[in-house]
């Protein structure tokens, strides 16, 4: 329990110096990084907008209603820190509004870790926010997990902010 | 590391043939070196089986007699190509500083490459083009361009072993086809080279390829080795690679490695969404061919010993798993039929099992399973990320890496799984550890500021890091265990993955040309 304890401490201190996981007001569009930093507007999207309008239900929808699709880590943490909760915490009441959608958790790393170590680091961070989302009440009959490592960056970068940005798990709403 | 080579080598299975040589008085058969010693004694038994091997698998296992008439041929009609090229005097040289004086306690003296001396003084080598009996065109190209080519191929194999520093094209002078087995000596001796690599090209009736491959001490006069292959068209290129290995083999005591063929990932596109398909080519960049289309992210290839499938991760259909790929029929098939993630997959030196991670529910260890599939069978089980499983080449041992001491370190377990022992302690983490074809080292990744490619004992002492870059990240071995392929990457956005290797000396790194841009490199074996 040390080690936890070590870790959350740690954690809490790259976010302070890193400020990577600000929380934004809820009315903001899920951008999860920094404008200066170059995004991949495609990656991971799916978003249900159909003729213009947006399917209650969607990925769009989805998008549209929690504080953030995105939760992210600290150097090779997994841990799931407060600001990640709160948005968990909006997923999960979305989730109980539409108990039939399934979703993917999609878990990355930053470019810092080895190829191999970080799909096993992806999968950690995929599997804490699942873990954390079924401890919400979320069936994880209706979880799926993924791994990409570094293979997927959002954030193109070789500085602190784009590898913050690049720690992280995102939720999926399948169609 | 280097033992001393004299006299010639006891191969007669390849060399019978060679002797009814007509021009020749002396015939090198027979003339056993009872001087040698050490691992090169040791390796000789198997070195002329070896060869025959080649000989069976290049032409298809017909048994077939190796250069039977290369004397005949050479008397007979091999003045006709360059019978008018009249021998162009170079400059005369003063010759280098003696490479490589013998190692202390050597008495068998002679002409030899020291490995890790010899790649700051390396041995100036002649190798001039191949003529040919008579030009013909094959479906590989006319032989006297292919006999320019197969110089070409020796050439750069040998310069880029970092030991060997060829004459330039200046310096050369073509050679008439009598004049292979019958060396101007006085020539070569007044540019500089110390060694000198003659060999010729035949089309011979039946559409293969016959290729001669001599080597001489120019000082001495003497010749040291020679060889030949028959060889389809299709294959032409790795009798020049055959032909640097043995050159490379007799003049630096060490294990070839010029035969080979490297797998990788080709990398391009964007850093987001980076298009990666795997790849094979030869291990000097030639016959470069694409395995997937790109569909799929593919990543860490690595040849089975029998090197006619890889072993590979693929996220085909969203599913990260790993596969087996047929080279011969292109399929491809999935290994471990499981819901988790499964990666780094690596095979035993048997070919029988491949060690491969799993992750489950966050936790990743590291799982044997046979190649054909069935049950795995999981062989580490702490809590934390257990993976990039090794084989030691006999079997018995795996290397891997754990964070279970709160950051990537390497450590050693035999083959079932027992007696886990961490063998890396310094700063910074250890990552990716693979276990030399010689048994001796273990390349791997270290990760302090940057990435950096380094080697250390299985023990884990004798650490050395061998590069020096932003991003150096997976080592793969060559056949001989002298060199280590990895891939380097850039910084930003526009930061891309190139091949590059680095020989245990860590002075000679190079580039490995590709295509395109590429990542996970993996040597295969040496070619039968």
């Amino acid at each position: 329990m040390s080690k936890l304890s070590n870790i959350l401490l740690a954690c809490t201190a790259l976010i302070a110096v890193s400020g990577c996981a600000k929380k934004r007001p809820a009315v903001l569009p899920p951008a999860p990084v920094d404008n200066n930093v170059a995004v991949d507007p495609s990656a991971g999207m799916n978003n249900g907008n159909v003729g213009g309008a947006i399917v209650p239900g969607s990925d769009a929808d989805f998008q549209r209603s929690v504080s953030s699709n995105t939760v992210n880590f600290g150097l090779d943490m997994y841990d799931i820190d407060p600001t990640a909760r709160a948005i968990l915490d909006s997923q999960a009441q979305w989730l109980a509004k539409f108990p039939n959608q399934r979703i993917t958790i999609e878990g990355h790393a930053d470019e810092r870790g080895t190829r191999e170590y970080n799909l096993a680091l992806g999968d950690r961070r995929a599997n804490a926010t699942k873990n954390y989302l079924a401890a919400k009440g979320v069936s994880s009959s209706r979880m799926t997990t993924i791994s990409y490592g570094k293979e997927r960056p959002v954030a193109m970068g070789s500085d602190d902010q784009s590898w913050a940005a690049n720690r992280r798990a995102v939720t999926v709403v399948l169609n | 590391m280097t033992r001393s080579i004299l006299g010639f080598f006891p191969s007669p299975l390849s060399l019978t043939q060679l002797d009814r040589h007509p021009g020749e008085g002396r015939g090198p058969v027979g003339k056993v070196d009872v001087t040698m010693r050490g691992p090169q004694s040791a390796a000789s038994p198997n070195w002329a089986p070896a060869f025959a091997g080649v000989e069976a698998v290049l032409v298809g296992r017909k048994a077939r007699a190796v250069l039977a008439s290369v004397g005949l041929l050479a008397f007979v009609s091999g003045s006709a190509a360059y019978a008018q090229d009249a021998p162009v005097p170079a400059p005369q040289q003063t010759p280098a500083d003696p490479a490589a004086p013998a190692p202390a306690g050597d008495q068998s003296g002679g002409l030899v490459v020291d490995v890790t001396g010899g790649i700051s003084a390396p041995m100036p080598i002649a190798i001039p083009v191949m003529p040919t009996a008579a030009v013909v065109s094959t479906p590989a190209g006319q032989t006297d361009v292919l006999g320019r080519q197969l110089a070409d191929i020796v050439t750069n194999d040998l310069r880029n072993s970092g030991l060997f520093t060829p004459l330039s094209p200046g310096q050369l002078r073509p050679i008439t086809f009598p004049e292979v087995t019958a060396p101007g000596f006085d020539y070569w001796g007044s540019t500089g080279a110390q060694a000198l690599v003659q060999g010729f090209i035949r089309a011979n009736g039946d559409g293969n390829l016959t290729v001669g491959c001599y080597l001489y001490d120019v000082s001495s006069k003497a010749e040291l080795t020679r060889t030949g292959f028959v060889v389809p068209p299709s294959d032409w290129r790795r009798a020049g690679h055959k032909c640097a290995d043995m050159v490379y083999t007799r003049l630096t005591g060490e294990g070839a490695y010029f035969d080979s063929r490297v797998v990788y990932v080709s990398e391009t596109g964007p850093k987001g969404h980076r298009i990666k398909r795997l790849a094979i080519m030869d291990q000097d960049g030639a016959n470069h061919r694409f395995l997937t289309n790109g569909q799929s992210i593919v990543l860490t290839p690595r040849f089975a010993p029998n090197q006619q499938s890889i072993v590979y991760m693929s996220y085909l259909n969203n599913r990260p798993a790993i596969y087996v790929y047929d080279i011969g029929s292109g399929k491809q098939r999935l290994v471990v039929a499981n819901a988790n993630l499964t990666f780094a997959p690596r095979f035993s030196p048997d070919g029988r099992n491949i060690l491969f991670s799993m992750a489950q529910g966050g936790n990743t260890d590291v799982y044997r399973v046979s190649s054909q599939g069935g049950t795995p069978q999981r062989l580490t089980n702490s809590p934390g990320i257990d993976t990039g499983g090794s084989y030691s080449p006999d079997g018995s041992k795996i290397v891997f890496e754990s964070d279970r001491s709160g950051g990537q370190q390497i450590y050693v377990m035999n083959a079932d799984g027992s007696n886990q022992q961490r063998i890396s302690f310094g700063g910074g983490r250890y990552a990716t550890p693979v276990w030399s074809p010689r048994g001796d080292l273990i390349a791997f990744t270290k990760l302090g500021g940057g990435f950096r490619i380094g080697i250390m004992s299985p023990s884990g002492g004798g650490e050395k890091l061998l590069t020096n870059d932003w991003q150096d990240e997976g080592p793969s071995w060559s056949p001989n265990g002298r060199v280590i392929n990895f891939y380097r990457s850039g910084r930003g956005s526009g930061g891309k993955a190139d091949l590059w290797s680095v020989d245990l000396t860590g002075v000679n790194e190079r580039k490995i040309p590709t295509p395109l841009d590429g990542s996970d490199p993996a040597w295969g074996p040496l070619r039968p």
